[in-house]
Order: structure tokens, then C-alpha cells, then sequence
């Protein structure tokens, strides 16, 4: 255990005082007055109390760094509050001497400081350092560290001051824990550490060799994250795609719009509950079923009104429903105005998880994955369990003997396409926590998803599942190769070709209910 | 294997696990007239499919005038000779009678010929007779979608009758006509055997009676019985399909 | 008789514009200039339009790309343009176009070679459109797909041609696109003579696609067409390979509306990658409607009557010519299924 082998005196002092705290706290009171003394004390007194641990050190020390710290008439030491010093006190002055000794403190202290904010920044500070006087510190600092990043950090940090020592085993030591890690700045310590280690070579090299492999494997997971991430997105704006025209061969391109209209009921929900404090933290949970009542709404009065009259006209239904996608997106441009919409993120849906080797997965993405899941398995439960599921299938398969069974199948036909709208409306919501909220949020994902939709065959829901996963990782694994755009392409061109294979799709229909 | 007639052995077709046709054989000499029968998704509609290229066969052999159909196109079988009439008469309405028996008429199919297209004399005369011969020659500036079904029908077959096919596939043809249209008919199709072969799928046997020619009976998508219509209403397997229900 | 009488009287009243135009400007009868320009540009849409007939109306094949097909024959007449200017550039460079010399080209790429010359950069502005939809065309006609899975596909190809030509290093002027245009045929620009010629230019092609398309529906291939379109797997059954006669027709009418972006661009003086976006195409498709597709006449019609009304309605309310766009597309489709012709040849019965 090496850890437990005192070298010299710092190391001596700082287990020793962990350990006591009762004589750490009179040491302390001891060491502040030297804090006022000559340059060469005070340089002496601050590197001590930074030995000692004492966290009631690090408000004084800060302020002397920042030339605030105040002798007061009475003797004692105060950070000075306010723009003018009080009656009495003076100003304590500090050297570059000083200064530098401070500076190594400060971040000692900061160490063990209760704030895990603050022990995160002194990790950064003395992960720069790179001194082999700092290892026992970083080995007592770890043995109390309970906070993973942190952890990741004194870690690095240890690497680092290890590659710093005079002793060659140390030093390998050292090469060792940086070679586990998958960090960037890792490898560059390693590499930098290169000229100075001429007999650890081989080391140094087969612990770059480790990180790179680690590295790559973690760009990989990121890259599938982000895959599925854009995947989920896909197949949230496809899943109503997928009922209204692969269900009802209704082809909707108002479908871009009642996503749009999902996000800015969101933003509306989000303004109504603005006012209401209980409410506010719940704003984004309740616009998921009220975006889904407004664009089904929407989209019923859209059935019945309109589309309802050109059934078996496929292309005027595509007209009518781009000249109805741009009356709503100008509505919504006029009523709300041009510009982007902020939407603001709840907090549990901020921030980013740390995935065992140092995966970064954005919250927020994360949590679209997982509604986007939910949403398929209700939309399959709507269609597989419930009386308007078995109703929709009936009219689908046979519209006349479904109307002779009583099924109303004008009725049918609005749930359904209500349905799908409602859908979009979901993805909306999704879609305004990571995207833009603008009347022209949804012309950005109808080509894409009608691609699903098509590559997944129509008519499968199972389909559209898997077309916007292969899509969304087909795009993000050609990104770093093609760039955004030339991806974008790559996939449309390969769409074309596939269909040329397959011209139904992933999951084609066959015989008879095909030729429809 | 004759070169000529058509040759189907073996042929299978599955959609969805369902099979549609199931080691189908069928052999019909050039010249020669041939009524399939068979009840509800015996298969009938699925042979004429794979025979003009609509469907592909999973498995098996089908050739006309030594050629391998399975490889061709639905245009290039039709150029190849084989007409076929739907079941539901399908003709362009917004195209005149003329209009229709003209695109059937035989002559080059490709885009540049059909720009370059001049009817002439001969082709004229030809579609003035058939006119005559299914009783539209009245009607021939009216648009085809004005006609009544049954003269749907007629047109259709004229349509066929201007392709101066080798095989002719008839799906039903005389479904909603009149006992003396079937009548017309059934002399019209023997009319045209002997130089060209036909196949007619029907359901009414009494029109199949009047044929007069060798019956097939699908079953579940293979050969059940064949041979004349009283052969096969004797054959106990084809009363117990029919009837057994 | 009479419907040949009142095309040509509306052919001679536009071929007037130009004329009155010359007059002085205090003249009674004088036109202004904006009107020749927009008429000008109105000219090249009913040629667009012509061609998105040809395809739909005659052939049923509704591509939402045909925007694409403009763009392009507008792209390859934008190069020769931009080849003219010289080195009268803002860098001043003798042979790279500005853009190039700032995005720092050092010589011409090579698919920029033959544009200074004219004849070349027309034969593109055919060629081009012809070949991407020979390519496209190709790719989607064997494969059968048809109706709506087509126009997808079109608009999918319309929106990354956007895509692509949004970006700098594809040698195009990245979102900037060409423009600062100087001369074309040795005559200056944003000229009244210049003005004149490319309207009369304009005018005279309209008339000829115009004559060509009505003595094309008039063949045996316009039957075709027009059976492919009502009932295409009955045509395959006659013996025609469906296949190659939409792609004739398809390829045909790309060319067409390449020829109308090549007449388009020098007229408006700029070309730039908004010129592909998905909403000028299915903008273009429902002018036909409006106008009754399947007409030629009702496809012209719909392209000056449609523009005529987005030019007064942007001036006067901007922000409701959106709004009456989409009514149009809804009211076409529901109300108006012949467009304005059906609707006159109605009143006219």
C-alpha cells in the first residue's frame, strides 16, 4: 500500500492532522497570526495552514490572494466587506513569494473543502500543477473523495504528479494509472512526458496505445448514442407519419406543422403555468397530453373538414395538406412571431451522465430516447388491446364488411387520423427541448420522416422502429466522414437505391393487401 | 415440351406463408382452348399473374414459344404474344374506342416510334373491322369511360383481339352479361381457338359447357382433375371440393 | 378556331409590353420597366409550368422536384453569366469569380471549364436537368414507384441539391449564390434593349415549348401517356414498357425546365440555392392546378394568374399571401379539381 508510506514531512503533517482534528483546530488558531507577519513568514505560515487542512483557512487565504485580507484594530484577521476598510484595520500586503505559496494552498485546501464545487475546482488547479510534492495530498484527497468525477479527476491528477517524480518506479507507476484512464488530457501528459522518460518508452507507448483504444471505443458509444438519439427523434416525428399514411395511405405533409404545433403548446403550457409556482416545475409533463389534445383535435377537424373528400386521390390529399401545413405555419408565424421560442428545460432533464468510461450522455437526450420507447409501446397497445385499435385494423382490411359489422368507419377514420396527429404533437414536445421552437420547426423532419416511413415499410410499425434507428445511425456514423450535410445526401441516395431492392420496404406487405 | 403452347411445371408462389399455388403444372397446346375452374382462391387469378409477369413464382418452370417468362417483364411478355382480360374489364376512359383499339394494335411500342406514330390504311381498316366485330363501330369517337359494362367488355377483348396474340388469358369474361352476350361470347373465344390458344377462367359452368373444350379444375392452388366438363363433374374429388363445403 | 384566335391575341398583347415600354416615359401607353421584368419572369414559370404538365397532367407523374430541374439550367446560364464578368470582379481577379477568390480557390475547378462559352452553358442548362432526371427518373420508374412515393422521392432530391449547394466548397457560391451579373451575348445588362431581348426570348420559347408539348399530346405517345397515367399496369399488359416512355416524358420535361431557369436567371439577375427549396416546386405544381392540369393552356394560365396574384398581394399584404397560398392549394383540390380552365369551359357549355 504505498499511500500509507509517508515521504517526508508534508505527508507526515497532513495524515496526521485528518486524523486529529482537536489539534488541527488549536494548530490553526496558532498559524493565523504569522499571516500578518514579513513576506518570508507569511509565504511559511500559508503553505502550513495549506498542510493542515483546515477549511476555515480557505475564505482568509482567498482574500489575501486577492489583496482583501484586513488586520482589524483588534488584532484579528477579517476579509474586507465592502468598498472602504473599516476604522483601524489595515491591509495586509502580500509579495509574488507569497502569492505563489498561496496559490498551492488554496488549492490543498480546497481539496477537502465540504463544497464538492469547490474540492472539483482545486482538483483542476492541482491536476495543472503537476508536482510530486502533491502526492500524498492527491493520495489522502482520493481515500476521502466519494464523488465519481472528482474521483476521474484526482485520479488524472495523481497520474500526473506521479510522471513528476525522481523515482523511476514512481514514475511507471504513474504511466500505469494514466494508461487505465480513456482521458485526451491523459494522453497528452503521457505524450508530453515522452522526451524526459527515455527508459520508460515502451511503457509510455503501450499506455497511449490502451488510451487510444479506450478513446476510440468511447467516440464509438458516443457516436451510437448520438445515433439513437437522432433515431428517437426520427422515429417519434414517423410514428404518426406511420398511422395516418402507412395505416390510412393519407399522405400528410401538415404532419411537419402538428409537430411544430406540439412544441409551441408547449411553450403555451409553459407560460400558463409560469404563474403558478406549484405548477411550474410540471409545466413540460402536462404539455404531453395537451399537445396531443390540441393536434388531434386539430387534426379530426382536418379529417372531417377536408381530407375526408378525396379519399382514393392520393396526390390532391398531398396538396391539400402542404396548403394546410403553410396556412398553419403562418398562423403560428403571425400569431407568435417569427422568431425562435425559448423553452425552458426542467431541472431533472439538464445536465449530463457520466456512463462508465467516461460516456457523455446529455439528459435531455436521453429522456427523449426513453419517451419516444414509451410512445411506440402505447401506440402498439393502442392498436393491439383497445376496442378503436381492433376498429382501425377491421376498417383497414375491409371497409365494407367492417360498415356491415356497425362499425362506423367515418368515425374510425377521424380517431385515426386524430390519432396520428396527436402523435406529432408528442413529438413536438420532445422536439422543443432540443431544437429551435420556430413556425418552421417541423419542414426540417417531414422529408426525414416520410423516408422512415418508407424505408421501414409502410403499414409497420415495427418498421418504422427499426427504419428510424438505421437511419439515425446511418447518419450519425457517415457525420464524422461526409459532414452533416453530405450525410444527409449519402442516406437519400441510399434510401433510392434501397428501395430499388426492395421497393416496399424493410417490412413489405405481400399478396393482395399489397396491391392497394 | 411443345415450343410453342404454353408450359407451366412445378410452380409455386407463397405470400406471407399463405400459398397461393402449390407445384402447379399445366400444359396447353398452341391452338387449343382451355377452361380453368376452381372455387374462391384456388389459385386461378395467381396463375394468370405469374403467366404475364405480375407475380414471380417462388419455384418453377414457365415457358411460352420457348421462351423463360419468369425472367420477363410484363410489357415484354405481352409483346411476346400473350393477351390477357381482366376480371374487371379495365380500358383508358379518357381515350375514344378508336383511341383504345389503336394503343392495343400491334406495331412498335417504344416512345420515339410512338411520337413518329402515322396510322395508316391497313392498321385503319383492321381497327374499322374489329370495331365492327365487337359492336362498337358506332361508338368509336365516344370515350371509353361512357361505355355501358358490357360493351366494357367487348371493347376489352377487341383490345385483345388487336394485339394478335398467341395466348390469350381470359379472366371471367362474361361476368354481368346477358344469357345472350354469354352466348356471343363463348362462339367469339371458339371463334378465335384453333389459330390461337386461349385460356378462360370462369366460375359458370354452364358458360363453360358451351365452350365445349378441356377443363382444368384448381384446387388450392394445384391441378385437382382435368379432362372434359363431364369427366370432371363425375370426378368425386371435384364434387367433394365443390359440393363439401 | 376561336380558342387559336384568342391564344394568339394574348401572345400579341404580351409581345406589346416591351414596345410600349420604349415610349417615352411620359407617354400615356408607357409601361413601366418592373412590369416587363415581372412579366419577363412570369413568361419563364408558364414554362415551368409546361413542363410540370407535361409530366402530371398528360403522364401522372407528380414530381415535387421540378424546381430542382429550373435551379440548374438557371445554375449553368449563372456560371457562363459569372464567367462574363471577368475581371471586372470586386477582387478583380482575371479569371476566378469573387466568391472563388475569397473562399481562396487558386484556378477554376474543372467542371467550371467550357462555361465562358455560351453555346456550352445552354447545352448544360439542358443537359444537366436531362441527366439528373434520366438518372432519378431511371431509378424510380423500374422500381415502380409511382403516385405519392414519387413525389417524395423528387422532393427528397430537390431538398439535398438544396443541401448540397448551400455549401461552399461545392464550387457554387455556397448560400450566396451568383450574382453582380454584367453582360450576356455582349449586351450590358439591366438595359432596356437587353430587357427587351431576353422578354422576347422568353416569349418566343413559351410559344414553341407550347406548340411542341400540343403537337406532342396529339401523337400516339400522348395516348400512351395519358393511359399510363389512368390505369399504367394495364398499359404494361398491352405491351408497352411503361418505363421508358415516362422517362422519356420525365427527361423531356426537365429539359424543358432547365430551359425555363437558363431564360429565368439573366432576367432576375441572381441565382442562389433557395431556388431548390421543396416550396418553390409544389408552389410551381399548384399553379398547374389552379389553372387545370392536364391542359396546357390551363398550366400557363395558372402561372401568370398565380404570380400575377402574388405580386400584387406581397406588395400590398406580405404577411397574407402565405395563408391565401395555402387556400389556393385548398381550395384547388376540394373545389376546383379542372382548375380555371374546367371552371371557364363550364360557364362556356
Amino acid at each position: 500500500m504505498p499511500w500509507l508510506i509517508p515521504r517526508g514531512l508534508a505527508a507526515a503533517l497532513a495524515l496526521l492532522l485528518f486524523l486529529s482534528a482537536p489539534a488541527r483546530a488549536q494548530e490553526y488558531e496558532a498559524l493565523l497570526p504569522g499571516l500578518a507577519g514579513g513576506f518570508a513568514q507569511q509565504a511559511e505560515t500559508v503553505e502550513r495552514l495549506g498542510l493542515l487542512g483546515d477549511p476555515r483557512a480557505i475564505p482568509l487565504l482567498q482574500a489575501m490572494a486577492d489583496a482583501r485580507l484586513l488586520r482589524l484594530a483588534d488584532g484579528s484577521l477579517a476579509p474586507q466587506q465592502g468598498a472602504t476598510p473599516p476604522e483601524g484595520a489595515t491591509l495586509i500586503r502580500i509579495n509574488n513569494r507569497v502569492r505563489g505559496a498561496l496559490r498551492g494552498a488554496l488549492g490543498r485546501l480546497q481539496l477537502v473543502s465540504p463544497d464538492p464545487a469547490e474540492r472539483s475546482r482545486a482538483a483542476e488547479g492541482i491536476l495543472r500543477n503537476r508536482s510530486a510534492a502533491d502526492i500524498p495530498l492527491i493520495e489522502a484527497a482520493l481515500a476521502r473523495e466519494a464523488q465519481p468525477p472528482i474521483r476521474a479527476r484526482l485520479e488524472l491528477a495523481l497520474g500526473g504528479a506521479r510522471l513528476a517524480s525522481e523515482d523511476v518506479a514512481v514514475r511507471r507507476e504513474g504511466i500505469a494509472a494514466l494508461g487505465a484512464s480513456a482521458s485526451p488530457e491523459a494522453r497528452g501528459q503521457l505524450l508530453a512526458a515522452r522526451a524526459a522518460n527515455a527508459e520508460l518508452l515502451p511503457d509510455i507507448e503501450a499506455a497511449i496505445a490502451a488510451i487510444d483504444r479506450r478513446l476510440q471505443l468511447r467516440r464509438a458509444a458516443e457516436t451510437v448514442f448520438q445515433g439513437l438519439s437522432l433515431g428517437s427523434v426520427l422515429l417519434l416525428a414517423a410514428l404518426g407519419l406511420a398511422i395516418t399514411f402507412g395505416v390510412m395511405g393519407v399522405i400528410n405533409m401538415a404532419h411537419g406543422e402538428f409537430v411544430m404545433l406540439g412544441a409551441y403548446t408547449t411553450v403555451v403550457v409553459q407560460e400558463l403555468c409560469r404563474g403558478i409556482p406549484e405548477l411550474a416545475p410540471w409545466s413540460l409533463p402536462l404539455a404531453v397530453p395537451a399537445a396531443f389534445l390540441v393536434t388531434a383535435a386539430i387534426g379530426a377537424a382536418m379529417e372531417r373538414g377536408l381530407i375526408r373528400h378525396l379519399y382514393g386521390r392520393p396526390l390532391e390529399t398531398l396538396l391539400l395538406t402542404f396548403g394546410v401545413g403553410m396556412i398553419l405555419q403562418q398562423v403560428v408565424r403571425l400569431a407568435f412571431g417569427a422568431q425562435n421560442r425559448e423553452v425552458i428545460s426542467p431541472d431533472w432533464m439538464m445536465g449530463t451522465l457520466l456512463l462508465p468510461g467516461g460516456v457523455a450522455v446529455t439528459q435531455n437526450r436521453l429522456w427523449i430516447i426513453l419517451f419516444a420507447l414509451a410512445v411506440l409501446l402505447a401506440c402498439f397497445a393502442a392498436i393491439r388491446l383497445t376496442r378503436f385499435g381492433l376498429e382501425m385494423r377491421a376498417v383497414v382490411q375491409n371497409r365494407r364488411i367492417a360498415a356491415t359489422m356497425g362499425i362506423r368507419t367515418g368515425r374510425v377514420d377521424a380517431m385515426t387520423f386524430a390519432f396520428g396527429s396527436g402523435l406529432a404533437g408528442l413529438a413536438g414536445v420532445a422536439l422543443s427541448q432540443i431544437d429551435n421552437v420556430s413556425p418552421n420547426l417541423g419542414t426540417g423532419y417531414i422529408i426525414d420522416s416520410f423516408m422512415v416511413v418508407v424505408f421501414g415499410g409502410v403499414g409497420s410499425l415495427m418498421g418504422t422502429l427499426i427504419g428510424a434507428f438505421s437511419l439515425g445511425l446511418l447518419n450519425k456514423v457517415l457525420e464524422p466522414y461526409a459532414g452533416v450535410v453530405l450525410a444527409k445526401v449519402a442516406v437519400l441516395v441510399g434510401i433510392m437505391l434501397f428501395i430499388q431492392r426492395r421497393p416496399k420496404g424493410l417490412f413489405a406487405l405481400k399478396g393482395r393487401a399489397a396491391d392497394q | 415440351m411443345t415450343s410453342q403452347g404454353l408450359y407451366v411445371d412445378g410452380v409455386t408462389v407463397t405470400f406471407d406463408g399463405f400459398r397461393a399455388l402449390n407445384n402447379l403444372s399445366l400444359l396447353v397446346e398452341p391452338g387449343e382452348l382451355r377452361a380453368v375452374i376452381g372455387p374462391n382462391g384456388a389459385g386461378k387469378t395467381t396463375m394468370m399473374d405469374v403467366i404475364t409477369g405480375k407475380t414471380r413464382p417462388d419455384t418453377g418452370i414457365v415457358r411460352f414459344a420457348a421462351r423463360d417468362l419468369t425472367k420477363l417483364d410484363e410489357a415484354a411478355i405481352a409483346t411476346l404474344g400473350i393477351g390477357r382480360k381482366f376480371q374487371k374489364p379495365t380500358v383508358f376512359d379518357a381515350l375514344t374506342v378508336f383511341e383504345n383499339l389503336e394503343l392495343a394494335l400491334k406495331a412498335p411500342r417504344g416512345p420515339i416510334a410512338c411520337l413518329r406514330w402515322v396510322l395508316s390504311g391497313v392498321a385503319r381498316a383492321r381497327i374499322e373491322a374489329t370495331m365492327e366485330q365487337i359492336g362498337l363501330a358506332a361508338r368509336r369517337e365516344d370515350l371509353a369511360g361512357l361505355l355501358s359494362h358490357g360493351q366494357r367488355q367487348w371493347l376489352e377483348i377487341g383490345m385483345l383481339l388487336m394485339q394478335e396474340p398467341e395466348l390469350l388469358l381470359v379472366d371471367e369474361p362474361v361476368a354481368g352479361m346477358t344469357d345472350h352476350e354469354t352466348e356471343q361470347t363463348a362462339a367469339l373465344l371458339r371463334g378465335i381457338a384453333g389459330t390461337r390458344s386461349v385460356v378462360v377462367v370462369e366460375h359458370d359452368l354452364e358458360f363453360v359447357r358451351a365452350l365445349d373444350c378441356r377443363v382444368t379444375v384448381l384446387h388450392e392452388g394445384s391441378v385437382l382433375s382435368e379432362g372434359s366438363i363431364t369427366h370432371v363433374q363425375a370426378d368425386p374429388r371435384v364434387i367433394e371440393v365443390y359440393l363439401g363445403r | 378556331m376561336n380558342r387559336r384566335l384568342v391564344l394568339m391575341l394574348c401572345v400579341l398583347a404580351l409581345a406589346a409590353l416591351p414596345a410600349f415600354n420604349a415610349l417615352p416615359a411620359d407617354h400615356p401607353l408607357h409601361v413601366p420597366d418592373f412590369l416587363v421584368s415581372v412579366v419577363g419572369k412570369w413568361i419563364c414559370y408558364a414554362i415551368l409550368a409546361l413542363a410540370i404538365d407535361l409530366a402530371w397532367g398528360y403522364a401522372g407523374i407528380l414530381s415535387l422536384g421540378h424546381g430542382a430541374f429550373f435551379a440548374l439550367g438557371g445554375y449553368a446560364i449563372g456560371m457562363h453569366l459569372m464567367r462574363l464578368i471577368g475581371p471586372r470582379g470586386v477582387y478583380g481577379h482575371p479569371v476566378l469569380p469573387d466568391f472563388m477568390v475569397f473562399l481562396g480557390y487558386t484556378e477554376l475547378p474543372w467542371y467550371w471549364l467550357g462555361f465562358d462559352w455560351f453555346a456550352f452553358a445552354f447545352l448544360m442548362a439542358l443537359v444537366v436537368p436531362g441527366l439528373l432526371a434520366l438518372v432519378v427518373g431511371w431509378l424510380a420508374f423500374r422500381s415502380r414507384i409511382t403516385g405519392v412515393y414519387l413525389s417524395i422521392i423528387t422532393q427528397a432530391m430537390t431538398y439535398a441539391l438544396m443541401l448540397a449547394f448551400f455549401r461552399n466548397d461545392m464550387g457554387f457560391g455556397g448560400n450566396n449564390g451568383f450574382t453582380d451579373f454584367k453582360e450576356l451575348l455582349g449586351m450590358p445588362l439591366n438595359t432596356g434593349a437587353t430587357r427587351a431581348v431576353l422578354f422576347y426570348a422568353s416569349l418566343v420559347t413559351l410559344v414553341l415549348v407550347f406548340w411542341g408539348c400540343a403537337h406532342l399530346t396529339q401523337t400516339k405517345l400522348g395516348r400512351v401517356l395519358t393511359a399510363i397515367r389512368d390505369a399504367e399496369s394495364r398499359t404494361r399488359f398491352l405491351g408497352y414498357n411503361v418505363t421508358r416512355h415516362k422517362l422519356f416524358v420525365f427527361v423531356l420535361s426537365a429539359m424543358i425546365a432547365g430551359l425555363a431557369g437558363a431564360l429565368y436567371v439573366p432576367q432576375v439577375g441572381i441565382i442562389n440555392p433557395s431556388e431548390f427549396s421543396p416550396g418553390n416546386s409544389i408552389e410551381a405544381v399548384v399553379w398547374v392546378a389552379f389553372g387545370g392540369r392536364g391542359t396546357l393552356v390551363g398550366a400557363v394560365l395558372g402561372a401568370f394568374s398565380v404570380n400575377a396574384l402574388k405580386t400584387w398581394l406581397t406588395s400590398v399584404a406580405p404577411d397574407l399571401w402565405l395563408i391565401v397560398l395555402g387556400l389556393l392549394f385548398v381550395i384547388v383540390t376540394l373545389l376546383l379539381p379542372k382548375g380555371l380552365i374546367g371552371l371557364l369551359r363550364r360557364r362556356g357549355s
